[in-house]
């Protein structure tokens, strides 16, 4: 299970988001994902080292490069945990539609 | 018509919608009385809310605490900033496990929706991080109840 107290901190900013997106599609060096954000190298490096110390990408040596990939168990593990507040909010929502139920029966009735 | 979405929204926002087959007027009440809110707002299944101050009035105290019978438990405080029955409320709260977390800004709205009511609750953090903590957090009472239901559904 990764450290989701960084994962979150890491998904907290939009361009690592982004990142993380263009990851989706496949591998990517630091000069490929730098060309679409405007950034420079070193700022788009510093961006990859939050998010390969969340454990949310895996980076390679080849040659000079190091090119990145997102790290499955690192993703899923964010989105399980995702899952399972929305599915604590929908329990308590469930609740709610039968407190609701009972609350205006009468009400219901009336209505054609 | 139960569909629920949550989604954050810039970097310190979190909305979360849903719809509700009764008036405006019940999903408010439901929301601002405590006899009413003890029997949903629990999370988790097994955790009960034996404390639940709701004071709905500008000013007014919110105090929420529950319990999972088992030594374990939190709790919640906050207070009312304005109430417009039965379409608006906007309270801050905060949790305590047990050190105050930071504090929630949150404005609910309930239109009418065909027969039913939609909900909007639109939750403000003071930044990023905290927003992220709060996220992360959320989801550790919710994996309990996720296991209870996946027992259940085996």
């Amino acid at each position: 299970m990764p450290n989701l107290d960084a994962a979150f901190s890491a998904l907290a900013d939009p361009t690592r988001r982004a990142i993380l997106a263009r990851l989706a599609l496949g591998e990517a060096t630091v000069m490929e994902l730098a060309q679409p954000f405007a950034m420079t190298q070193p700022a788009i490096s510093r961006h990859l080292k939050v998010l390969e110390s969340a454990g949310l990408i895996i980076r390679r040596v080849e040659g000079t490069k190091r090119p990145c990939r997102l790290a499955p168990d690192g993703i899923t593990g964010v989105d399980q945990w995702l899952a399972m507040l929305r599915q604590a909010l929908a329990k308590n929502y469930e609740r709610l539609d039968e407190v609701l139920a009972t609350m205006q029966p009468e009400e219901r009735k009336d209505r054609p | 018509m139960t569909k629920m979405t949550i989604k954050t929204e810039g970097d310190t926002h979190v909305v979360v919608t849903r719809r509700f087959a009764a008036s405006p007027e019940a999903v408010y009440r439901a929301h601002t009385e405590p006899t009413l809110v003890q029997k949903w707002l629990l999370g988790p299944d097994g955790w009960t809310m034996p404390v639940c101050i709701n004071e709905a009035r500008p000013g007014g105290k919110i105090r929420y605490e529950w319990t999972n019978g088992k030594g374990g438990g939190f709790y919640l405080t906050g207070e009312y900033l304005e109430l417009v029955p039965f379409s608006r409320i906007v309270h801050i709260e905060r949790m305590h496990l047990p050190n105050p977390c930071p504090d929630n800004h949150v404005v609910t709205t309930f239109t009418p929706d065909g027969t039913g009511t939609l909900m909007t609750m639109r939750m403000t953090l003071p930044d990023a991080k905290t927003r992220a903590a709060m996220l992360a957090s959320g989801m550790e009472h919710g994996m309990e109840a996720s296991y209870v239901r996946l027992e259940t559904m085996i």
